[in-house]
């Protein structure tokens, strides 16, 4: 896909954030030198075309206290995958699920990033997700961070890499 | 920017109308001159009030940013998780070696077999079974490649 240069000026002015300001649209337009119905148009045109997901905030779950988070992954029967990936996917502790290729040793197919208060409460919602597979799932597993090795400051999505 | 505060916040750091306002603005914002006229309303606030409440989740650390998310694939990037399978032994070395290089963004060592899960991230396709090959060499260890084949669309809420 091919973006307008207007359309990157103004991601690269906002991709650390909007002001806050009752007229944000209308000081990054300040910034751009254009008129703030502009870069409304052209918001709402990205929003529409995929690139924005939403205009919003971004709570940060640690503070709010859900401090344990478990990478859970399945095994899925591939004809059914899509359709119960879109299942675990919509569950509200859910904050990422993709389906990606199987490795040797690596029989799992199915990726979701639970988020709970306690590794005890990750455990109970992975069993939740075990019951909506059903029969459909093979075998699961699932790997706690111990670590964060490196991170950088890549803010253009949600982590959903 | 503040590092992400990762622990929690004391329990009366945020009052109702605070967690009223996360956890509406978690569903996005209207495309619009005031665009938090209309919740503002609702929540039987000024504006300014209500830009000043953020403001202050923002300081505290409950809220990281306010702002547009944008899909980075969508704006042309190349991403893949990759997994790698390090000795104890050598654990630090080679997350010396592989964080070495920009196209890594972030890396977690994980409960597994496979312990060193990382994200590349490249302008272009190519460069990811490139960078990846790389590492290998450098390190004498396989990488594994975990592109996304299909990605759900998320429901996920924080309730503060």
């Amino acid at each position: 896909m091919t973006i307008p240069d207007l359309d990157r000026r103004i991601i690269a002015a906002t991709t650390g954030g909007l002001p806050l300001t009752p007229a944000p649209f209308a000081e990054v337009a300040s910034w751009l030198g254009v008129p703030e119905g502009t870069v409304i148009d052209r918001m709402a045109a990205m929003q529409g075309a995929g690139v924005i997901r939403r205009v919003a905030i971004a709570p940060n779950h640690y503070a709010l206290g859900l401090t344990a988070n478990g990478m859970s992954v399945w095994d899925i029967d591939d004809a059914r995958a899509i359709d119960l990936g879109a299942q675990v996917g919509a569950l509200s502790f859910v904050s990422h699920c993709y389906l990606r290729p199987r490795a040797d040793g690596w029989p799992y197919n199915l990726f979701a990033m639970i988020h709970g208060h306690n590794r005890d409460e990750v455990e109970t919602l992975r069993a939740q997700i075990a019951t909506l597979l059903g029969p459909s799932c093979r075998a699961s597993d699932i790997l706690y961070s111990t670590r964060i090795l490196k991170k950088t400051g890549l803010r253009l999505t949600e982590g959903g890499l | 920017m503040t590092p992400l505060r990762r622990t929690p916040l004391a329990p009366d750091a945020l009052d109702t109308t605070d967690r009223a306002i996360i956890n509406r603005m978690q569903d996005g914002l209207p495309l619009v001159s005031h665009p938090f006229a209309a919740l503002a309303k609702d929540l039987g606030l000024e504006e300014d009030a209500l830009i000043a409440r953020i403001q202050a989740m923002r300081e505290i650390g409950a809220i990281t940013r306010f702002g547009p998310f944008y899909d980075a694939e969508a704006m042309g990037g190349a991403f893949c998780l990759c997994a790698m399978a390090v000795p104890a032994t050598r654990f630090d070395a080679v997350m010396t070696l592989v964080n070495a290089h920009p196209e890594v963004a972030h890396n977690y060592e994980r409960t597994h077999r496979l312990n060193m899960w990382f994200v590349l991230a490249c302008e272009k396709a190519a460069q990811i079974k490139q960078t990846a090959d790389r590492i290998e060499r450098e390190t004498g260890l396989p990488v594994l490649l975990f592109p996304k084949e299909h990605e759900f669309f998320i429901g996920f809420r924080v309730t503060a």
